[in-house]
């Protein structure tokens, strides 16, 4: 289980919840878990093509997961 | 001067007597701070906390950036201000305020908006920039402006409940550079995701929190004494009480000092965060004075007010309110037949407003109120409340 927060701008497409808890492995599958409750949320955090947009970072603990190897991104 | 020739007077060693007997600090730190010259960018919120804190802890020079005056709605969380300073330049009133804080210290104004031809000049002369400012442009500027420069910046922003402090561009000791904020945001979000604090409110209480990190981090990037917060990025959720500490890299893609530089000058920040996109599709306007002369000469045309009705109640000039996230279904309300005049707090909401109205109903006698009712009020009716 994942603890999603949420930083303030964009609580405004998550209904202002803060923290969402979702049951996903990997962050990919985290991404596309809380942009399918939250459909609003998904233009702002990803591209057309499916990226990350260059003004969001998603953080997985302390480190940013561009950071991070692949196949930790867990 | 150097700070070997830097002396403390008998009335300076009692003043900073409990930062000199903290073993870590001392009286060589305190000296750094007497040598520094610390460039505050921005006295509003994090600006009056920083201002005072870095001036009572006798940092020697400090200048000071903003471009405004003081005024009523400041003094929610501004408290470097007062009553009395309504109305009179931002800079000034601090000035003031600061001095009979400390005399030893000696402020240098800079009463003028930053903007690409003039921060190079401003911020040379000084050894830290703290950047307390308001808008993705300025941040982006500051933070160039500092890379191009070699000088740490000290960056903090809060929106809301929340707050965000990190250390840009510090070289420690071993001789390692920091990430700056490009690294962290490579570009912009789109103009209207991030409101800022005028539009989108603040705690009053959350810039002296944030503020007050942000004196802190200046007097460890000064004195050496402690970790600066370089290479990590503090966030702070005063709804929660919660923080966090992320770890922030530098990018090889940086454009300003990434592997492959693009950018060796400063640019134009408004065009680089999407401001000139939202006037590409531009939209009639009509400035305060201009309006006041319709009314005056007995025009005949209406007024649509897109703000809330919490702001209509604090002040209206005569506009029918129909809130921004409303117009589409109130669109019937307004003339086509006439010209109508649109206008919010500051002329961004009703920009919004026009633009949908005009794609989806095609209005075309629609104008915008340049700068909002403020505009309005400043030029045309003094005696109406600001806000």
């Amino acid at each position: 289980m994942a603890t999603v927060i949420i930083p303030t701008p964009l609580r405004k497409f998550t209904n202002q919840t803060a923290k969402i808890q979702v049951e996903a492995g990997t962050v990919g599958e985290i991404i596309d878990r809380i942009t399918h409750d939250f459909p609003e949320l998904k233009k702002h955090l990803l591209d057309p093509q499916g990226g990350l947009r260059s003004f969001v970072n998603i953080f997985s603990g302390d480190d940013d997961i561009r950071d991070l190897n692949r196949k930790k991104r867990q | 001067m150097a700070i070997q020739d830097i002396k403390f007077t008998k009335e300076e060693l009692a003043r900073y007597n409990r930062h000199i007997i903290i073993p870590e600090f001392g009286v060589e730190a305190q000296l750094k701070l007497k040598a520094a010259k610390v460039l505050i960018i921005g006295s509003g919120g994090l600006g009056s906390p920083a201002l005072l804190y870095l001036t009572a802890a006798g940092v020697g020079t400090i200048g000071i950036v903003d471009f405004d005056v003081v005024d009523d709605s400041n003094l929610q969380r501004q408290v470097l201000f007062d009553i009395h300073e309504i109305g009179k330049p931002k800079v000034e009133a601090a000035k003031r305020r600061l001095e009979a804080l400390n005399p030893h210290t000696r402020f240098i104004l800079h009463n003028t908006h930053i903007n690409s031809s003039n921060a190079l000049e401003i911020i040379k002369d000084y050894d830290v920039v703290a950047d307390g400012t308001d808008n993705f442009p300025t941040r982006y500027l500051v933070n160039d402006a500092t890379l191009l420069l070699d000088k740490p910046n000290v960056y903090a922003s809060i929106f809301q409940f929340e707050g965000q402090v990190s250390v840009f561009n510090y070289v420690n000791k071993n001789g390692e550079r920091g990430p700056n904020y490009r690294d962290l945001y490579p570009t912009p979000p789109p103009p209207g995701l991030v409101p800022s604090c005028a539009e989108g409110g603040v705690l009053g209480v959350l810039p002296g929190i944030i503020g007050s990190l942000q004196a802190l981090e200046v007097i460890k990037v000064i004195t050496g004494v402690g970790e600066p917060l370089s290479g990590r990025f503090f966030t702070f959720d005063a709804l929660n009480f919660e923080n966090r500490i992320f770890n922030i890299k530098h990018r090889d893609d940086n454009p300003v000092n990434g592997l492959n530089p693009t950018i060796h000058e400063l640019i134009d920040y408004e065009q680089f965060c999407g401001m000139r996109a939202v006037e590409e599709k531009p939209v009639k306007e009509i400035t305060a004075k201009e309006l006041y002369n319709w009314q005056v000469e007995g025009k005949k045309f209406k007024l649509i007010d897109v703000r809330e009705p919490l702001e209509y109640e604090i002040v209206q000039i005569g506009g029918e309110l129909i809130p921004l996230a409303t117009v589409a279904e109130q669109a019937d309300r307004i003339p086509k037949d006439i010209d109508v005049v649109v206008y919010c707090k500051g002329g961004v909401r009703s920009l919004k407003a026009i633009q949908e109205l005009e794609e989806k109903f095609g209005f075309t006698n629609l104008y915008n109120l340049k700068g909002g009712i403020i505009s309005y009020i400043d030029q045309v009716q003094p005696e109406l409340t600001r806000y």
